[in-house]
């Protein structure tokens, strides 16, 4: 196949009054990892949802590995696998008992599907586990037995919603070495996170979404180059003073950005880093604003995000109504 | 990599196929889960022990020649038979919010299967109750007095009226979504349904108005078929204008039409979900 596998052209989709998508245009190459990133109800599970055929889009047009959402819908659910937020397993059947009804209902044959689910758990760790109902599993399991029911039927693409939120530290980190290991076999995956170092360490590009929009596309690299240089990075002893540091810190560097929730505040610098630093610690001083912390660093892609949308991402303040199939799931 | 099917043959065999996997991953809950099946148990059982103990001895206009017990468990059959059917609604509702219907949806599975599955599923967990009902019924001196193959009639019947209630409650669950809701939401309609007729009690004690609702509660169609089916003429002579076949065709008539009603609109809302 040639050209991107996934391909969304302007899809929007509304729910009553909400735009929880408006125009998204995306193309995602063969064989990479893309990532969706953006804070929660930014319209990331509505595109999911609309690729994997569980949404249709009011407008727009989408494709994955050359079927059309909407009118190749099941020729399309035959190559992909969903996993995430999105999905869930049974938890009154065994781990392979989810495997082996997951791989039935892809119309794989009996004992394909039997040796299909062995296979996947042991890939996963889950081997041990396999013959206890899901409901025993701790989260971390639970959510590899998620990924390995996406993989039963060896999808060309697979979409992952979420696929480490409220996961322990360790877990995510077991999460993350799967993900790396379907790269290397040459599976496309789509992952969508609200954590910016998630998307730093695991994809080869990023579209950032904001309100239904996707407000910035590129790899990391490409994306924090956009500020270049350096960020200077001031938080005052007391939270409450950002936006005086801001005031204070008016012309050392380029525009200050101010998170107030973190009490932190942020100003991109060219040229002379350290010059600006030797500055800004006068002028606080000047100001007689006691200063927390105060460091030179690299952008992140937090950076990225502050200066393209104006808030964190990990601070989505909308939240889309939750779409009626499952409502007590938290949607982003 | 999986055949989807596009021809009829093919769509129809996947759908059966999909539909058994899915009835076997409904029915695997209740072994995991014993409980529950004890529980679809208890009510029917309280209702023939209160109704044959506590309320039998007061109840008058029977028919001619009929014992309550042979007059009620008839009635408690097709009551339980309805009763069950609201776990349809109530097992849907709680896989829409686990998501794992979010799963199947993304499958190339048939979309008719989940529901298919789940009335099937429940089909074959009412006619193990209605058996053991049958069993419990021996016990406390109920007893089939017309006839093997009326008997099988009778059973037949009755879970094919469960079996038709699993749809409207399909629908229900699927339009509410929550759990707790669905089953708030199917009370207030099963227990009026299911007692304003001839099921428990016979009709000629009630008010006009509540009279004339039970005669044309398809409950009460169904509860005196069972009831001629099981306990034969006695039971015909109370009802001077009905035939066996009348009121077999009747009873039939009113599954079919259930059926032909909201067997579309469960479809539809499980296609239109979002």
């Amino acid at each position: 196949m040639t050209g991107p596998i996934i391909r969304a052209e302007g899809l929007a989709k509304r729910f009553g009054e909400v735009e929880a998508l408006r125009a998204v245009d995306l193309a995602v190459e063969p064989g990479t990892v893309f990532g969706l990133l953006g804070p929660n109800g930014a319209g990331k599970t509505t595109s999911v949802r609309i690729f994997t055929t569980l949404l249709t889009p009011d407008t727009g047009r989408a494709e994955v590995a050359g079927f059309d959402v909407v009118r190749d819908a099941v020729a399309l659910r035959g190559v992909v696998g969903l996993a995430g937020q999105s999905a869930a397993v049974d938890a009154n059947l065994t781990g392979s008992e989810n495997l082996e009804m997951v791989g039935r209902l892809y119309h794989l044959p009996r004992a394909e599907a039997k040796r299909r689910a062995g296979e996947v758990l042991e890939r996963f760790g889950l081997s041990e586990a396999g013959d206890r109902p899901a409901r025993t599993y701790s989260g971390g399991m639970r959510r590899r037995l998620d990924l390995g029911a996406s993989l039963v039927a060896r999808p060309k693409v697979l979409f992952l919603d979420e696929p480490t939120t409220g996961l322990d530290p360790r877990s995510r980190l077991d999460v993350w070495a799967m993900i790396r290991e379907l790269r290397e076999e040459g599976i496309t995956l789509l992952l969508t996170t609200q954590y910016m170092e998630e998307a730093d360490q695991l994809t080869d590009r990023i579209a950032v979404i904001d309100l239904g929009s996707v407000i910035a596309e590129g790899t990391a690299d490409e994306l924090k180059a956009r500020i270049g240089g350096e960020v200077l990075e001031v938080a005052p002893q007391d939270r409450a003073l950002a936006d005086d540091v801001a005031s204070a810190l008016q012309g050392v560097g380029g525009e200050a950005k101010v998170d107030e929730r973190a009490g932190r505040v942020r100003i991109p610098v060219g040229g002379d880093a350290a010059g600006v630093l030797v500055e800004a610690v006068r002028r606080l001083d000047a100001a007689r604003i006691r200063i927390g912390d105060i460091a030179l660093h690299r952008p992140t892609l937090d950076d990225v995000f502050l200066s393209l949308t104006g808030h964190v991402a990990e601070d989505g303040s909308v939240e889309e109504p939750a779409p009626a199939s499952s409502g007590r799931r938290r949607r982003s | 990599m999986s055949a989807t099917g596009s021809t009829g043959g093919g769509r129809l065999r996947w759908g059966v196929a999909d539909s058994l996997v899915i009835a076997r991953r409904d029915l695997m809950k209740f072994v995991r889960i014993p409980a529950l099946f004890v529980f679809s148990i208890v009510q029917p059982l309280m209702f023939v022990l209160l109704f044959r103990y506590v309320f039998g001895g007061a109840i008058a206009g029977l028919p001619a020649g009929l014992d309550y017990v042979n007059f009620l468990l008839p009635g408690i059959f097709v009551q339980t038979a309805i009763f069950g059917s609201t776990q349809t609604g109530i097992g849907l509702a709680e896989d829409l919010s686990s998501g794992i219907v979010d799963r199947f949806r993304s499958l190339p599975m048939a979309r008719s299967a989940v529901l298919v599955g789940r009335t099937t599923t429940d089909l074959v967990r009412n006619l193990v109750v209605v058996l053991l009902m049958i069993a419990i019924g021996y016990v406390v001196g109920f007893s089939f007095g017309n006839g093997f193959v009326s008997a099988l009639v009778a059973i037949g019947l009755t879970v094919m009226i469960g079996f038709s209630f699993s749809w409207i409650s399909a629908t229900i669950g699927l339009a509410i979504k929550d759990t707790e809701s669905v089953q708030a939401a199917t009370f207030t309609w099963v227990f009026p349904l299911t007692f304003v007729s001839t099921a428990l009690v016979p009709i000629g004690g009630m008010p006009a108005v509540l009279e004339a609702v039970a005669r044309n509660n398809p409950v009460t169609i169904w509860a005196n078929t069972v009831r001629v089916l099981t306990a034969g003429d006695q039971a015909l002579a109370a009802l001077p204008t009905e035939t066996l076949a009348g009121l077999i065709l009747k009873s039939t008539a009113w599954i079919v039409a259930i059926l032909m009603v909201f067997v579309p609109l469960a479809v539809r809302q499980y296609r239109n979900l979002s």
